[in-house]
């Protein structure tokens, strides 16, 4: 039974003049892996910092169309970003630890919504550590700078960041493209973990980790969502002669 | 082969030969300040130099206690006044202010770093003394003043607006660009993907600015803060305009004082013998004040790699 937790309807994004997504409508589906995969420059990346509105920080960026969530446009200029973005999880490429303690990293999230309560806070890094399978390996040394752990292990530190303020959906920016085969694993047994618990948009190059991991998959090229579909009829029948050549290998 | 040698080797023997110049200077005027200083050292001994009270033509007694604690307080004071201001800068420009009036601000910025020392100096003396002694002294000598124990040191003894404060507050003027270009560099380079990540969990600007941005980059900025620092305490010109020399004892940061480069500035034209002696010594303190703060610069930056 699956239920559409957000809808794109007509999504244009423009960079200044230069319009990057043109007219894409897609459902993401509540507790399941969505991948957006592409050639680069194909829009994925701009569609995904949509859900955030990461775009917003910049000048001279515009939306049209809408993504609704729960019947509200979350595009709109009424829209709390803070709030947004902390129900919009986000990890990024490359590890983001920020320059302070393990714990410190994971608390900062609450602390942000002023959960002062030592106890509480306690509770809250290390149930995000868990669900993030680092606890076992940083329970010892929450005190230590962050910057001192593993690429894999940053990165699943940003993850239980992330989770730590309780998301319904975490974007996923290519975020394994910067670990070792063994942390990318981890990472994608990790996503499929967090299904229960969350909604999951990842952008990917790579085609294998979509079909592994994703429940749906849309693909872009040049600003236009090709075709989106669950993951295995985009792998195996797809629609578009397009797609068949780009999972296939063919180009890309 | 053997033709291409020779223009090598005299290659070699000038870059060798630049080099060397700049060792030899620095142990020339090393040397200079150690023999020119050495009859004040050898009357007086290093730390009774250094700790005395007394600047005395009369009795010929040189001390450099006065003018390293006018130096410490003038330059202690700017920092306390340029630092918030120069940190507030450089986080409008990366952060805050409209990408139009970035440049503009910027290069004003930089402008305020060229202008030499002597006009901070001559407009410090005409129109910031008299309007400091006109609206912001009255304001501290009323309220700080007025307080026991430390009030004295706030309250004014001295007309005319040259003193202690003024100095502090040319000082930090022209210390501002220095600490704000070098924060507003540091800013630049933090990771877009940094500044993102903290966003994303639903920081605001400032929580983002003050959580992350600050320490990630509170080394470069210590450091700028310390190499302005050494700007300050070296800083002749402007200070001798505003400082008032005035060998007495400290008894407001409202009264006339000296520092040891407007003694050095004033004094050498008319100083002969222990006196000239004393100001060379009062110059080798300065440099190995200098040399411990660039030390401590360069501690405090390689410690960031490692």
């Amino acid at each position: 039974m699956n239920m559409d937790l957000m809808t794109v309807d007509n999504l244009d994004f423009y960079y200044g003049s230069h319009r990057a997504l043109k007219a894409v409508n897609m459902p993401v589906v509540k507790n399941a892996i969505t991948s957006l995969i592409g050639p680069s420059g194909c829009g994925k990346t701009t569609l995904l910092r949509c859900f955030n509105r990461m775009h917003d920080l910049y000048p001279g960026n515009r939306y049209e169309g809408a993504i609704t969530m729960r019947g509200v446009n979350i595009l709109s200029k009424q829209e709390d970003l803070i709030s947004l973005r902390s129900r919009l999880g986000m990890v990024f490429q490359k590890p983001t630890p920020f320059p302070m303690s393990v714990f410190d990293n994971i608390a900062y999230g609450p602390r942000l919504r002023k959960v002062k309560n030592k106890n509480i806070l306690q509770e809250r890094v290390e149930k995000a550590l868990r669900q993030a399978a680092l606890w076992d390996e940083v329970k010892d040394r929450l005190n230590d700078n962050a910057a001192g752990l593993s690429g894999g292990q940053q990165q699943r530190l940003v993850i239980a960041r992330t989770l730590a303020v309780e998301p319904e959906v975490i974007l996923f920016d290519e975020s394994t493209s910067a670990l070792d085969p063994i942390s990318t694993q981890k990472i994608e047994e990790l996503m499929v973990e967090l299904k229960k618990d969350v909604t999951i948009l990842a952008v990917t190059h790579n085609m294998q980790q979509a079909a592994r991991v994703s429940d749906f998959t849309a693909l872009m090229y040049l600003g236009e969502l090709i075709e989106y579909g669950d993951t295995k009829t985009i792998f195996t029948r797809p629609k578009h002669k397009m797609t068949e050549e780009y999972v296939s290998g063919h180009f890309g | 082969m053997k033709t291409s040698k020779l223009p090598n080797v005299i290659f070699k023997l000038l870059t060798f030969g630049a080099a060397i110049c700049v060792i030899v200077l620095i142990v020339g005027m090393l040397l200079t300040l150690l023999l020119e200083s050495w009859p004040a050292l050898r009357r007086f001994g290093f730390f009774d130099f250094l700790f005395g009270r007394n600047w005395n033509y009369a009795n010929q007694i040189f001390g450099a206690l006065r003018p390293l604690t006018g130096t410490i307080i003038s330059t202690g004071l700017a920092l306390v006044m340029a630092v918030p201001v120069a940190l507030g800068t450089a986080v409008f420009l990366v952060e805050l202010c409209p990408h139009k009036l970035r440049s503009g601000i910027g290069t004003a910025i930089e402008l305020l770093a060229a202008i030499p020392s002597i006009i901070y100096g001559m407009w410090g003396l005409f129109v910031l003394a008299p309007m400091l002694e006109e609206n912001f002294q009255p304001l501290i000598v009323g309220t700080l003043g007025k307080l026991p124990l430390m009030g004295p040191f706030f309250q004014s003894h001295y007309a005319g607006g040259v003193n202690l404060f003024t100095a502090a507050v040319i000082l930090a003027i022209m210390i501002i660009p220095f600490i704000a270009g070098i924060a507003r560099d540091a800013f630049n380079q933090v990771p877009p993907i940094l500044k993102e990540s903290s966003y994303g969990v639903g920081a605001t600007h400032w929580e983002t600015i003050a959580q992350v941005i600050l320490p990630y980059t509170k080394t470069a900025v210590a450091g700028g803060v310390i190499i302005a620092m050494g700007r300050a305490l070296g800083e002749t010109m402007a200070v001798a305009y505003v400082i008032g020399n005035r060998h007495g004892g400290l008894d407001s940061i409202f009264s006339p004082y000296v520092t040891i480069t407007s003694v050095m500035a004033n004094e050498f034209n008319e100083a002969a013998g222990l006196q000239m002696s004393s100001l060379f010594t009062l110059a080798l303190v300065l440099l190995i004040a200098n040399f411990m703060v660039l030390s401590l610069a360069k501690y405090v930056l390689r410690s960031k790699f490692n």
